[in-house]
């Protein structure tokens, strides 16, 4: 087993565990968190992709996909928490 | 004269643009919108007498608009379309009388003569569609022009009821669907042509030629009342009596046994059809319905529902003139269609004027009816001899022409139908008749009003037709009669 | 060449300045967001222009070309798919105007332009993309910004509806992104061209498999459209018309053209496809005919439109997407400008008797006639009947599988047909029965302004059938399927 064939697997692996997740759970925020080791697992496996045996530099052009990925993924997590945070409220204004 | 190709355009026009200007129309302008239904099926009128006076000259009229890489939306003047344009036309304009007499205080006329005028409009449509593409348009805008009417009244149906009403027509729409997209497929162009254009396909693939004759037959017998897809028309009969009258004369039923035509002559060409085989079973169905429908009309009560039954069996008299495969029975077809839109509209306008008058909805409490409402009765006893076939009334010349086509076709049974349908059609007409002249009234309804006050728009109309109805059988050799003019159409279905 | 005044490039930016606009100033957001709208529907008939006039055009963003560059290109497709977004997204624009206006909707207005208009910047982009990061960027941005549109009411309810939304958009988004990840790690590239050029792998099926799903989730193709009814429904009218009419068809968008570009391995997959079709047309039809609410059966019906979708895409068979995607175009074209009309005239309805729970419609002591009547000119369109480009859609459909012996598809799409004209009947026959209010009924004619927007709408998806051989013609323009950029 190659190095990068090991962290492709575990980028898989993260994935999966996040889609089971998402899918899964009952919990408004654990499927935020779990959306999210979603697209680690996804930024994982891109990382790897970029990986070249040294000498050779790294390509770049996966490390830019991560970072406009991680950019739009934050933005994604703010609006959802805002949501969530704000259904919370609802609620407990009904509750009280 | 002034040659104007657009003209089938026009007619069409006269009600099609009506529709959007009536349903804009206030509630309260009564006047404007008579005045507006009024002049638009007069103006249709004039023109269609141009239309037919041109088309007899021999010019040829086709509109053709590309929907889709080569299908068509497409107009034509032929003259069988001419029959049938000059029919509603005439009978829209009576109607268009009697409605706006008939509902002059009810609610909702912005809406109901809107949808009146886009229910002629689809009519005009079915006759002059030029292929069966167009002819589909036409059929569905007609299904859904004529729900609003029926259930014009508002009364909350049995849902039941209102159910099969729905999926009868509905289903009958998609059904066309299906077997205009098959020949489409199958034959490559949906083109009206006399002679048919499946002749190859008929050699090549029988049996999906026969499928499609099913289906499109099939298709085309929900309209037009054919056993067993007949129930949805006793069940339309909750509509206000003008639109019975049209639906029964005109629009509905007749655009079915018009599509049927087409089907046989323009579609399959009727040599091809004989050739498949399939014209002799249609017979057969048709007869069975004719006999069906009479049978059925004879222990109905409501003069309506009896009406209805009677106008199953009588439509299905055009079908057998087709199906029979001889010039002579397309004949006697072709004037059936406009002879029992002539009597069958004398007759429900004529039932309207009895509800509305006397309150009478009933064949039971027809007693004494002639003596209080001596022109409808009259009118309606003309149209009731002339569906059972009293020479000289239009009724006697279609039966003539039927029985005579039967025998040079060679379907002796043909006689003996005729025979036995006319004496059902006495039997269930006469006790009408002799109820309304020769029972007392007085038994029935003491204190009833000693003269029941209707207008001239109810009164007229009816009358109309009936002299009309006698025009057509009396002098049904003269020049432009409906016999006439069907002379000239087999000439050219039959390509002789 | 300098590209800064290109109709492409317009109409992305133009949007994306003028979201932000409307953001800083929000007592002007309505006048920016309507002059905005006019702008770009101005900008994307430019495009179509030259479309028309020579052929798909290409342009290099900031002078970087593909294959690492971004590239804008225009076809007669994508044009279409733009005049679709902007043209009913004008219309709906102005509806909102007034279904905005009340009082206790300020809130809604601050926000409903800002979101609006960079939910148009995403669906424009889209359109214009060529590379498959790119898309992912923008689905991500219409995600965000639809999501937005959708809790925009802030009811509970839309907020439920919302959050599950935003789960299923964002997870569709990261198997996007997945196989995104997939198709650089075999191809070395991420554009089209690059795409048709890969050699077919196990690698590269997974990963169309995994954008394939993540697409179909934010389709909401049966059964991945759990989230849709809900949301649809509660959210403002304008908003519904936009996410029923617009959003889904983004995602089909990319659907359409990456199954073009990266072929489906097996026929099979195809069938699947349109078997799920089949299963929104059956399942959604018959939760329309089972909703209370009015609001609530459109959103359904949203649902059996895009399986019928599915089943044009499917009934391709063996003669591939060259025909077929014509069929599912015209279908979503149609879908988008009726649908629009229909959530409009729903929300009018709503907002004139004050409910849309449907067995009480017909006790109205109001008449919203002009709404009413759009409604049913919208259900012509999309049961599909004569002459609506719906009909039309679906003629090509049943057409196409009628000519290559596939009956079953023909089957599903009449009982379709049927059952929609089943429940779009119960509203209908409500709106024709009067007699139920013993209370004199006001006999309200409705000609308010606020009906134009979606009568015109509805006329348009009527009329449109008429113009469906040019229409035709224009997205064959560039041959957007089958043959490399």
């Amino acid at each position: 087993m190659t190095p990068d064939l090991i962290y492709g697997v575990t980028g898989i692996a993260v994935f999966g565990i996040g889609l089971v997740g998402a899918l899964c759970a009952q919990e408004r925020l654990r499927r935020v968190l779990a959306l999210k080791l979603c697209s680690v697992g996804a930024g994982f496996l891109l990382v790897v992709g970029a990986w070249r045996e040294p000498p050779d530099t790294p390509d770049p052009v996966p490390h830019a996909l991560v970072i406009t990925g991680i950019v739009v993924m934050v933005s994604a997590t703010a609006v959802a928490l805002a949501l969530i945070r704000r259904l919370q409220t609802l609620e407990a204004e009904d509750d009280a | 004269m002034m040659d104007a190709p657009l003209l089938p355009l026009f007619i069409l026009m006269t009600s099609l643009l009506a529709a959007p200007i009536l349903f804009a129309l206030p509630e309260r302008s009564a006047r404007l919108r008579t005045g507006i239904n009024l002049s638009m099926a007069a103006l249709k009128v004039a023109l269609v007498g141009w239309l037919s006076l041109k088309v007899s000259q021999g010019v040829i009229y086709d509109l053709r608009f590309e929907m889709l890489p080569g299908l068509e939306f497409k107009l034509q003047a032929d003259p069988l379309a001419i029959l049938f344009i000059a029919l509603s036309a005439v009978l829209w304009l009576i109607t268009t009388v009697y409605s706006v007499g008939y509902l002059e205080h009810g609610p909702h006329r912005a809406r109901f003569f809107g949808f009146f005028s886009l229910c002629v409009a689809a009519t005009v449509g079915i006759a002059m569609s030029g292929n069966l593409f167009t002819f589909l348009l036409f059929y569905e805008l007609l299904t859904l022009a004529t729900y609003p009417l029926v259930i014009h009244r508002g009364d909350v149906f049995f849902f039941i009821d209102w159910g099969i009403y729905v999926i009868y027509t509905l289903a009958g729409g998609l059904v066309l669907l299906l077997g205009t997209l098959g020949l489409w497929v199958l034959a490559g162009t949906t083109d009206f042509v006399p002679g048919g254009v499946l002749a190859d396909v008929v050699a090549e693939t029988p049996l999906a030629a026969k499928l499609l004759f099913v289906v499109l037959i099939g298709a085309l017998g929900v309209k037009a009342a054919l056993f067993p897809f007949h129930a949805w028309l006793p069940i339309a009969m909750v509509a206000p009596a003008p639109v019975s009258a049209l639906l029964h004369a005109v629009a509905v039923v007749k655009a079915g046994a018009f599509g049927i035509m087409r089907v046989v002559y323009e579609v399959f060409g009727i040599e091809t059809a004989q050739a498949l085989g399939v014209t002799v079973p249609l017979a057969v169905l048709a007869g069975i319905t004719i006999i069906y429908g009479s049978l059925r009309a004879i222990t109905q009560d409501d003069i309506k529902k009896r009406l209805a039954y009677s106008t199953v069996s009588q439509v299905s008299y055009i079908t057998l003139g087709v199906a029979l495969a001889s010039p002579i029975a397309a004949i006697g077809a072709l004037a059936h269609l406009i002879h029992q839109g002539l009597m069958k509209i004398t007759m429900f306008m004529a039932a309207g004027n009895l509800a509305e008058g006397l309150g009478v909805k009933r064949v039971s409490q027809m007693d004494g009816v002639g003596r209080a409402m001596p022109g409808t009765m009259l009118a309606f006893s003309l149209a009731a001899l002339g569906m059972i076939g009293l020479p000289p009334l239009a009724g006697f010349v279609s039966k003539w022409y039927l029985a005579q086509g039967g025998l040079e076709a060679g379907q002796d049974w043909v006689i003996a139908l005729l025979l036995g349908s006319s004496l059902l059609n006495a039997i269930y007409f006469l006790p009408m008749l002799h109820r309304a002249w020769f029972c007392d009234a007085a038994a029935q309804r003491d204190g009833a009003p000693g003269r029941p006050r209707i207008g001239w728009m109810l009164a007229a109309p009816p009358i109309t037709t009936a002299v009309l109805v006698l025009v057509a059988g009396g002098f049904a050799n003269a020049p432009f009669s409906p016999l006439e003019w069907t002379r000239f159409i087999v000439a050219i279905e039959y390509q002789e | 060449m300098t590209p800064d005044l290109d109709p492409m490039i317009l109409a992305i930016f133009l949007p994306l300045f003028g979201a932000i606009a409307a953001f800083m100033l929000p007592r002007a957001a309505a006048l920016i967001g309507l002059v905005t709208l006019a702008m770009t529907t101005g900008a994307v008939f430019w495009l179509a222009q030259r479309v028309l006039a020579s052929g798909a055009v290409i342009v290099p963003l900031g002078g970087w070309g593909a294959p690492l560059g971004i590239d804008l290109r225009a076809d007669g497709l994508s044009v279409a798919m733009l005049l679709l977004t902007s043209a009913v997204g004008f219309l709906v624009s102005v509806a909102a105007l007034d279904s905005l206006k009340g009082a206790d909707q300020a809130r809604q207005r601050q926000y409903f332009w800002p979101l609006w208009l960079l939910l148009l910047t995403g669906m424009n982009g889209v359109y214009l993309s060529t590379d498959i990061f790119n898309l992912y960027v923008m689905i991500e941005v219409i995600a965000l910004a639809a999501v937005g549109l959708t809790v925009l009411s802030g009811t509970k309810a839309a907020l439920r509806a919302g959050l599950e939304y935003m789960y299923a958009s964002i997870l569709g988004a990261l198997l996007f992104l997945m196989g995104v990840g997939f198709v650089y790690m075999q191809a070395g590239r991420l554009d089209f061209a690059g795409l048709i050029a890969a050699e077919p792998s196990a690698a590269m099926s997974a990963a169309l498999a995994l954008m394939i799903v993540g697409l179909l989730l934010k389709t909401a193709l049966f059964p991945l459209h759990f989230w849709l009814p809900a949301a649809h429904a509660n959210a403002t009218a304008p908003a519904s018309a936009l996410l029923s009419g617009l959003v889904v068809k983004a995602a089909l968008y990319i659907f359409l053209r990456l199954t073009t570009y990266m072929p489906l391995p097996d026929e099979i997959l195809i069938t699947l496809i349109g078997a799920l079709g089949a299963g929104a047309v059956l399942w959604g039809g018959l939760q329309a005919l089972r909703a209370e609410r009015l609001k609530l059966l459109v959103a359904w019906s949203t649902v059996v439109q895009i399986g019928l979708i599915f089943i044009a895409f499917a009934r391709a068979g063996q003669v591939g997407l060259a025909e077929s995607w014509k069929a599912a175009a015209l279908l979503i074209l149609a879908h988008g400008v009726a649908k629009a009309a229909m959530f409009l005239a729903a929300g009018r309805i709503k907002d004139e008797i004050g409910h849309d729970r449907i067995r009480d419609l017909d006790r109205a002591p109001v008449r919203p006639t002009l709404a009413q009547f759009t409604f049913a000119l919208a259900a012509i369109s999309l049961i599909g009947l004569p002459p609506s480009l719906g009909f039309i859609g679906k003629w090509s459909l049943m057409e196409g599988a009628m000519a290559a012996g596939y009956w079953h598809w023909v089957a599903i799409t009449m009982i379709g047909t049927f059952m929609s004209v089943a429940y779009f009947s119960r509203v209908l026959s409500a709106f024709l029965r009067f007699d139920r209010v013993r209370a004199p009924v006001g006999e309200h004619q409705g000609w308010a302004l606020a009906d134009a927007a979606p009568l015109t709408l509805a006329l348009t998806a009527i009329g449109l059938g008429l113009m469906a051989a040019p229409i035709l013609r224009f997205i064959e323009i560039g041959y957007p399927f089958g043959a490399a950029l």
